[in-house]
């Protein structure tokens, strides 16, 4: 049952990535072609790849417990980031994320750039692709490090990952735009949940913890969670609804 | 030095983000479960607690950026 949550917050949290870096990578390339634009993505896949390779055998060779007491530290400060980034989102009080606002200003501010070639290769479209690709991609090779070192089972979360890569790819590949229509923030809110709960569940059994059902307390944790986030959700529009908080400063 | 110190910035921008707290009541929450099961006591439902009352705290003066 945990190899199935996990895939899926795996796959969810990778797939909203790459969804952010496939914005980036299209608005440059369809503003300064392709050519450069791969090499950064090349590029960045194996920065990431190597940080992956480095990390993950590294980390399994802790004792178990010191290595979920640390994963789940690590996921609970992102994935506490994430969740309360989403609430304030779902609630209004931060504007939603909206990819195809962001491709048009990525487009523009590409189009303004001086066009710096130098021999064969645009460094402005590489480093900006290589860029996009390397930051959103360290998020999913901190999923895959984690999830994969604290459950032993490397195989099923790159697996995920590199599904959800081809999924992206394949879609942005096919209809050349961002992909807008994703649901993005509903995405984000419950992969805020999932790494909040997985970062309870491990660092808490790392500590010396015993869970009451086992691996059933993590699905326990996924709808509390959940249900806290519905709730904080509904209180802050409330609030604001009743005046009690007033716009403008900040979240 | 300055770029060791981007790169510090970088990391602590990444795993930490801009509510500091967030980090700090997760590692205490954990802390505190690695002390209580130590003894007889039940330790696990700590880090959920501790969660959810960072979740609240942090969010209870949170005002909207964006216009509605």
């Amino acid at each position: 049952m945990r190899s199935v949550i996990l895939a899926a917050a795996a796959f969810a949290a990778c797939a909203v990535e790459m969804v952010e870096a496939l914005t980036i990578v299209l608005a440059v390339a369809l503003t300064r072609g392709w050519r450069s634009v791969r090499l950064g993505i090349v590029a960045a896949l194996a920065t990431l790849a190597a940080v992956v390779g480095a990390l993950g055998p590294t980390l399994t060779l802790l004792p178990l417990d010191a290595l979920r007491v640390i994963v789940g530290f690590l996921l609970l400060a992102f994935g506490l980031q994430w969740l309360r980034k989403a609430i304030l989102r779902a609630a209004r009080y931060l504007p939603l994320h909206d990819e195809a606002a962001i491709f048009d200003r990525e487009v523009a501010e590409t189009r303004a750039a001086a066009v710096a070639e130098r021999g064969h290769v645009d460094w402005y479209a590489f480093t900006l692709s290589f860029k996009g690709v390397f930051l959103e991609g360290l998020e999913v090779a901190f999923v895959v490090v984690t999830f994969g070192a604290a459950h032993g089972d490397f195989p099923l979360i790159i697996t995920s990952a590199v599904t959800a890569l081809v999924v992206v790819a394949g879609v942005g590949a096919i209809v050349h735009r961002p992909l807008s229509r994703v649901p993005e923030n509903t995405l984000k809110f419950g992969v805020g949940v999932m790494l909040t709960s997985f970062g309870t569940f491990w660092g808490s059994e790392g500590a010396g913890a015993n869970w009451p059902g086992g691996d059933a307390a993590l699905l326990v944790l996924v709808a509390m969670y959940a249900a806290i986030a519905f709730a904080l959700v509904t209180w802050l529009r409330s609030r604001y609804a009743e005046g009690l908080v007033v716009a403008g400063e900040p979240a | 030095m300055r770029q060791l110190r981007a790169f510090g910035r970088f990391w602590w921008d990444f795993v930490i983000g801009d509510d500091w707290r967030l980090a700090l009541g997760g590692g205490c929450a954990l802390g505190l479960t690695a002390l209580v099961a130590r003894t007889d006591l039940s330790a696990w439902w700590i880090a959920p607690v501790v969660v959810t009352g960072l979740l609240v705290t942090t969010l209870a003066y949170a005002k909207p950026r964006a216009p509605h």
